[in-house]
């Protein structure tokens, strides 16, 4: 299979896929499972036309074809410009070996280095969003249920400053807080708890705390969210028949919260998972951090089939988290993403 | 209430650390921009300058930057608003059974890392403008709003669908029987009713494009965004030139929720002040109705 013809199969499977849709849609429609005006008919041929152009565009050219063209080319092998599309174009599975094995041909040695950030990487997401539910949940819960209004806008505005502040940026104050003559360090020279600065840096103690304090409002507000549209006369009802608050928040406010729940720590692993920001910036260079990894792929070993791979391998995991966290709330994906 | 006050006591402790916990770096940082050491410091706070504010302004890949930034968030918003638009509105009129497929296609970029998106941008794009001849389209600007335009017209559309569910389908009927046509039905009814959500999608799809860096560092190239301009700069070295373009974007954020808080507070009134009279209207209508007819 050469490049060229990569690209049609890239092209050609979502083409085929729309026009079932439409071919089931008219199916619908004809059978009458489907009633009322027709879609040109309820819109017009011009509003028509530019509602199916632009989600079309949106559906295909945006999303589906380039995701498609980055799985296509972690399967091929990295050739010259000229050699692409030739015979020697093949499909292959080198670019998922070298991640595995650090070598395209031999299977002798594991490549632990990259096997070791993929595992912390994910582990560390997992860990951080944890902490992140731990410290947001009181708060949105205390902002939902029973702060004033007054009160409320005050927090509200409160958070929405740093939320809009740039992730490099948020990474950056760390750095100025946590280096070795920042404010911390001096805190803790100066009350004499430590007779050296502590090197938080180089521990990547710093970039675990930059990438929770980046994402914290991404947690934050889905629960808030999620605990408003609770009814304050359930947690009244269970509290008069003699639940303890750990009661009242396990069965009563836990379950309501649910889908914000799902769609908080969903949005904060995958931030963390992918962040690039926080490692570049807070990291040092032994930090072991899967992103980074990627972006090397791309632009120190300049071997964009590979990284593809790495960036598919990467995307496989959100996706299986996702899933998980549907499967694990008994949720659709409709509630999480509201 | 002993155990109240207690409770109550943690409480304010607590939201105490977390906000030290989510404004202090910032605070940190902010006041690092106007101290004189060469390396970003608090304490001691040496002298109080505004030198690093000029050496920003005086940085010409960082003003390069922020004019591409601003160029990419406005054709961003050009092109999310409308796509989110159109998708919100076929979410409401697609068959049930499709519904969930189509989702599942428009909602993924939310859920996909910023990095696959810019990755998988420039890998489709660059096979896809050699192939059809169309090389000039490989261009870095134009790559990172599409790249960008993915997760973002998702986000609009998910804000315009939000306002579009309690749409009164009858307000359509009604102007329809009146004779209106369907563009009109649209440019009349509907625009006018999603007219916030648009107006709030649009400054969200602005200030996620500005911020964006996941995204854009791949897929600009070899051009310079703010964000990717800034990256480069921190990796360097740490210079509080870097904490006081901080200091900029915090406060024109403020400047500008607090500009938001007094619009929305100002449209809640004549949102209110408008039901209250319909309200009068119609209490008036009725008891007009309930009075026997002169005969």
């Amino acid at each position: 299979m050469s490049g060229a013809s990569g690209l049609y199969v890239v092209i050609g499977l979502p083409l085929i896929v729309a026009l079932l849709f439409f071919a089931l849609a008219w199916f619908d429609r004809r059978f009458g499972i489907e009633t009322g005006p027709g879609f040109f008919q309820r819109n017009g041929l011009v509003i028509g036309l530019y509602l199916v152009l632009s989600v079309g565009f949106w559906a295909f050219f945006i999303i589906v074809l380039p995701q498609l063209a980055m799985v296509d080319m972690s399967f091929r092998p990295k050739l010259p410009p000229a050699q692409m599309g030739g015979p020697r174009d093949l499909y292959t599975l080198e670019n998922y070996r070298y991640f595995l094995f650090g070598s395209t041909t031999s299977t002798e040695n594991w490549n632990w280095l990259h096997i070791k950030a993929f595992f912390l990487t994910i582990f560390v997401s997992i860990a951080i969003t944890i902490l992140n539910f731990a410290i947001c949940y009181p708060l949105a819960f205390h902002m939902a249920q029973s702060s004033t209004t007054a009160r409320l806008r005050v927090l509200l505005l409160l958070l929405i400053i740093p939320y809009w502040v740039n992730e490099i940026l948020r990474a950056f104050a760390f750095r100025v807080l946590l280096s070795t003559s920042g404010i911390v360090n001096q805190a803790l020279l100066g009350s004499g708890l430590v007779a050296e600065p502590v090197d938080f840096l180089g521990a990547d103690v710093g970039l675990y705390m930059g990438l929770s304090y980046a994402y914290l409002l991404m947690m934050i507000f889905p629960l808030f969210n999620a605990i408003e549209s609770l009814d304050k006369n359930q947690i009244e009802a269970a509290r008069d028949l003699g639940a303890p608050w750990w009661h009242i928040h396990a069965y009563v406010v836990m379950p309501h919260a649910k889908p914000g729940i799902a769609s908080g720590c969903t949005l904060v692993f995958m931030l963390c998972a992918g962040a690039l920001a926080a490692p570049l910036v807070l990291g040092g260079p032994r930090t072991l951090w899967f992103t980074p990894i990627v972006y090397d792929r791309f632009y120190q070993a300049f071997n964009w089939p590979q990284g593809a791979a790495y960036a598919f391998i990467l995307l496989v995991t959100c996706v299986m988290f996702v899933l998980l966290m549907l499967k694990a709330f008994k949720l659709s994906l409709g509630e999480i993403t509201r | 209430m002993k155990a109240g006050l207690a409770h109550r006591l943690i409480f304010a402790v607590y939201i105490a650390i977390f906000f030290i916990y989510l404004l202090g770096p910032l605070a940190v940082m902010g006041v690092s921009a106007f101290n004189t050491p060469q390396y970003p410091q608090v304490w001691p706070f040496e002298a109080f300058t505004l030198e690093w504010f000029g050496l920003l302004f005086a940085d010409a890949d960082m003003m390069y930057g922020l004019r591409t930034s601003l160029w990419i968030g406005v054709l961003v918003v050009a092109i999310s608003v409308p796509i989110g638009l159109a998708g919100a509105i076929i979410m409401t009129q697609i068959t049930a059974r499709l519904r969930s497929t189509y989702y599942l296609i428009v909602v993924s970029p939310v859920l996909t890392p910023g990095i696959i998106i810019g990755i998988s941008t420039v890998v489709f794009w660059r096979q896809f403008t050699t192939v059809t001849g169309t090389r000039f389209l490989y261009d870095g600007i134009f790559l990172t709003v599409l790249g960008q335009a993915s997760y973002i017209s998702a986000y609009c559309m998910l804000i315009i669908l939000a306002r579009l569910q309690r749409f009164d389908r009858a307000q359509e009927e009604a102007a329809l029987d009146l004779g209106a046509t369907y563009p009109q039905v649209f440019r009349h009814i509907l625009l006018p009713f999603l007219k916030p959500a648009l107006f709030s999608s649009a400054i969200l799809a602005f200030l996620a494009s500005f911020e964006n860096y996941n995204t854009t560092t791949f897929s600009i190239l070899a051009d310079k965004t703010l964000t990717t301009v800034l990256a480069g700069r921190v990796r360097q070295g740490s210079t509080p030139a870097i904490s006081a373009l901080a200091v900029i974007i915090v406060a024109a954020t403020l400047v500008g929720a607090l500009a938001y808080e007094i619009w929305k507070r100002r449209s809640d009134k004549t949102a209110k002040e408008r039901s209250r009279i319909a309200r009068a209207a119609e209490e008036a209508e009725l008891a007009g109705e309930a009075q026997p007819l002169p005969a």
